[in-house]
């Protein structure tokens, strides 16, 4: 179906949520209040003036929700889903001044060097950044390329048949619980559609977006690279994502047409009060690559598995994950790839440390279906304990219905090694500084294909993380 | 004072296994020394024990650098006390630049009192630094980018060694077999850039095999050990003699300690 795409206005290229979330406000007296069922859901989709389409879709998807069970498998979630607010307005998300924020958190700004006004915006102290004006040049290079790079529920308004064609159509209410629960009450995530040839020198940054760094509980992202097309997107930062609600469950569907190329990096430092449950999936057509760089850091709970569906001959995937669990903290991580085509190929490299009683898992899947002929996969998960209490599980799943395959899968778990601190010990390093040196040593596959100003703030977050660590 | 390491009576054990028995040795800045010994008589066990590795246990004896006593010492302060021990198999740390780590390396020995977190030495001027000697050591500027000792050649690792010791300008160097797992001309070039950065500042100790790493870096003195013991020592014409005529001569004149090489090789000690 053919989508005419009126040149969208500069100001809209990088749209606000705040604008269409209060147009239809004074016909509706809402109260931000706990709890889930179909009036909530009614009320949630008219605050947004909705169309019928997207409201029927978000009730549907609430049954379903109420249909399915918990997963019995992966981390305990134990939510009573009524206790929870499943939108927030944001003029209506609690102010909170700055001596109410955590000294750790303050610190750990400090210590990051992020300047004041953003400081207090992470925070939640304040209720906009002017990300506007720094920006500025770089959203009319995009809207001269026709590059939509926007919040979802504007795109719902301004590209109603583009965001139609394929939203949920990579992730259905059906897939899992959390998808379902996402369908019903999403707001917020990113849109972002690159036109045919396009190539997107510099990342998009989910920063970009006002509001963005204030992460929505539930927020449905949709990337859509058409053929030939390229693009970086970046989203999180490594200051802890902060938020008095704990359950964040997010969509993120990418579709990487025919030749095009893909990257999703995701750093993100989570409280340690948060559910993160995120389903990502993305779709790979003919010789395209779609890559998904995932850092998770932190949170109570997280589970996450980046997938790739490689649909035609010459897809390719690749999943470089980072976890990183410390005390309380459980990460539940691994990746996904089907290969459903020939001449495919995909690569996942895992890596997770725990620490402090820390625990986490990797739990993967590689699928080769009937017919992929000459498809070639090759998996390397690795686990650094860095002391006793600690824990890492691995739970790989290989499921071949080919012959003519090429599939690897490796698997390590260590210490640090006595011989490795020994060694960097007699070059004059501490133990702590040596031990931090060999856990930057070992997410180095990841870090090195992050953007500089990342990589730089992950090792400065690794430092941090491994403080007080040795005794 | 800084101008001596003294090691008096040294006994050291491994794994409950005692393999240095009482070796006494002193090493001045600007000499040069060469420790031979055939295999399993404890060379190593040297090295690792002057350095401090965990596993390596003294039991009686001392080790002084300068009048400071180096057992109190944990490794990375003996470092910066100013010591360096060339490994003879370096372990590998994946993902980490071989310039990543020299520069923490050299920040650190530099400046001793450091704590973790503070500033690194300017990386323009370590870079500067790190071209310079590689240029003098003939080693390939790629170099810097590759992950320390992972994946690296023999010769490579020695090299390595032989680097990160030019950097670090220890006070007292001890090469462990640094000549082992090389041929003739990386030998040759290995013994040439020992010379070349030990000069008149360095005590050197060159735990060898054999004679061809001497051959740039004479040694003032040639100490023999056998069965954890250090049972002759001579000049550079001791040296010679060995490479030419093995141990023998010396095990018929020192019973003793040939009975204690024999235990040791008995119990598996290598």
């Amino acid at each position: 179906m053919a989508t005419d795409l009126s040149k969208p206005r500069a100001a809209d290229v990088l749209g606000e949520i705040n604008k269409y979330d209060f147009r239809n406000r004074e016909q509706y007296v809402f109260k931000a209040r706990k709890g889930l069922n179909r009036r909530i859901v009614e009320e949630i989709s008219a605050m947004k003036g909705e169309p019928a389409w997207m409201r029927d879709f978000r009730l549907r998807s609430l049954e379903i929700f109420e249909s399915k069970p918990l997963p019995q498998w992966g981390g305990s979630i134990p939510i009573d889903f009524q206790q929870v607010y499943y939108y927030l307005k944001p003029t209506d998300r609690q102010g909170r001044t700055w001596d109410e924020v955590p000294p750790e958190i303050k610190s750990t700004f400090d210590k990051l060097g992020i300047p004041e006004a953003e400081k207090k915006f992470l925070a939640g102290v304040k209720a906009q950044y002017e990300s506007e004006v720094v920006y500025g040049s770089l959203k009319e290079d995009l809207s001269r390329q026709g590059v939509i790079f926007t919040d979802t529920d504007t795109a719902l308004k301004e590209y109603p048949d583009l965001l139609r064609e394929y939203f949920s159509t990579i992730i259905p209410p059906e897939d899992n619980k959390f998808a379902a629960l996402n369908s019903a009450v999403w707001s917020g995530g990113s849109f972002v559609y690159i036109p045919p040839g396009v190539k997107v020198e510099f990342p998009l940054q989910a920063y970009f977006r006002i509001n963005a760094a204030q992460m929505g509980q539930f927020e449905r992202t949709l990337i859509i690279a058409d053929e030939g097309a390229q693009v970086h997107y970046v989203e999180g930062c490594t200051a802890p994502m902060y938020s008095t609600e704990s359950l964040h469950a997010a969509v993120v569907e990418v579709v990487a047409k025919r030749g095009s190329r893909l990257r999703y990096t995701t750093i993100q430092n989570w409280a340690n009060n948060i559910y993160n449950l995120v389903t990502k999936r993305a779709v790979a057509c003919q010789d395209a690559l779609v890559e998904w760089v995932d850092g998770n850091l932190g949170s109570r709970l997280t589970m996450k598995y980046p997938s790739i569906y490689m649909k035609e001959p010459g897809a390719r995937g690749e999943i470089l994950s980072v976890a990183f669990a410390s005390t309380g903290q459980h990460q539940d991580a691994g990746a996904k790839v089907v290969h459903c085509a020939p001449h495919t190929s995909s690569r996942i490299v895992s890596k997770s440390i725990s620490k402090n009683g820390g625990r986490t898992s990797y739990r993967g899947l590689c699928k080769v279906l009937k017919g992929a002929k000459r498809a070639k996969s090759n998996v390397v998960c690795d686990a650094l304990i860095l002391d006793p209490q600690s824990r890492s599980d691995t739970y790989p799943y290989i499921e071949i219905e080919e012959q003519d395959v090429m599939v690897g899968h490796e698997a390590s778990v260590s210490r640090i090694g006595e011989e490795q601190l020994f060694y960097l010990k007699s070059r004059g390093l501490s133990e702590q500084e040596a031990a931090t040196m060999i856990v930057s040593g070992f997410i180095e596959p990841l870090v090195k294909e992050l953007p500089m100003e990342y990589a730089i703030e992950m090792n400065r977050l690794i430092e941090l993380q491994m403080e007080g660590t040795v005794g | 004072m800084s101008d001596v390491l003294a090691i008096r009576d040294l006994h050291v054990s491994v794994a409950g296994k005692p393999i240095l028995k009482g070796v006494c040795l002193e090493i001045r800045r600007g000499e040069v020394h060469a420790l031979m010994g055939p295999n399993g008589s404890g060379k190593s066990t040297l090295g690792f024990a002057i350095m401090g590795h965990p596993g390596y246990e003294v039991t009686g004896g001392s080790i002084e650098l300068g009048g400071q006593d180096l057992l109190a010492m944990e490794p990375h302060e003996r470092a910066r006390a100013g010591l360096f021990l060339a490994f003879q198999r370096p372990v590998a740390i994946p993902g980490v630049k071989m310039a990543d780590f020299l520069r923490h390396a050299v920040t650190n020995v530099r400046r001793p009192e450091r704590k973790e977190g503070e500033e690194l030495i300017p990386m323009r001027q370590f870079r500067k630094e790190l071209r310079d000697q590689m240029e003098q050591l003939r080693i390939d500027q790629e170099f810097a980018r590759r992950y320390v000792n992972d994946g690296f050649s023999g010769g490579e690792m020695k090299r390595a060694e032989i680097l990160q010791m030019a950097m670090l300008r220890p006070k007292f160097a001890v090469l462990d077999e640094t000549d082992s797992g090389l041929d003739v001309d990386a030998v040759r070039l290995a013994s040439q850039s020992i010379a070349q950065i030990g000069g008149r500042q360095m005590g050197i100790l060159i735990i060898t095999h054999h004679e061809q790493l001497l051959e740039y870096n004479r040694p003032s003195f040639t100490h023999v050990i056998l069965g954890g013991r250090i049972v002759e020592t001579g000049g550079p014409e001791l040296a010679l003699e060995l490479h030419k005529h093995g141990y023998d001569r010396i095990r018929a004149a020192h019973p003793e300690a040939l009975a204690d090489e024999a235990q040791m090789t008995a119990a598996g000690i290598k």
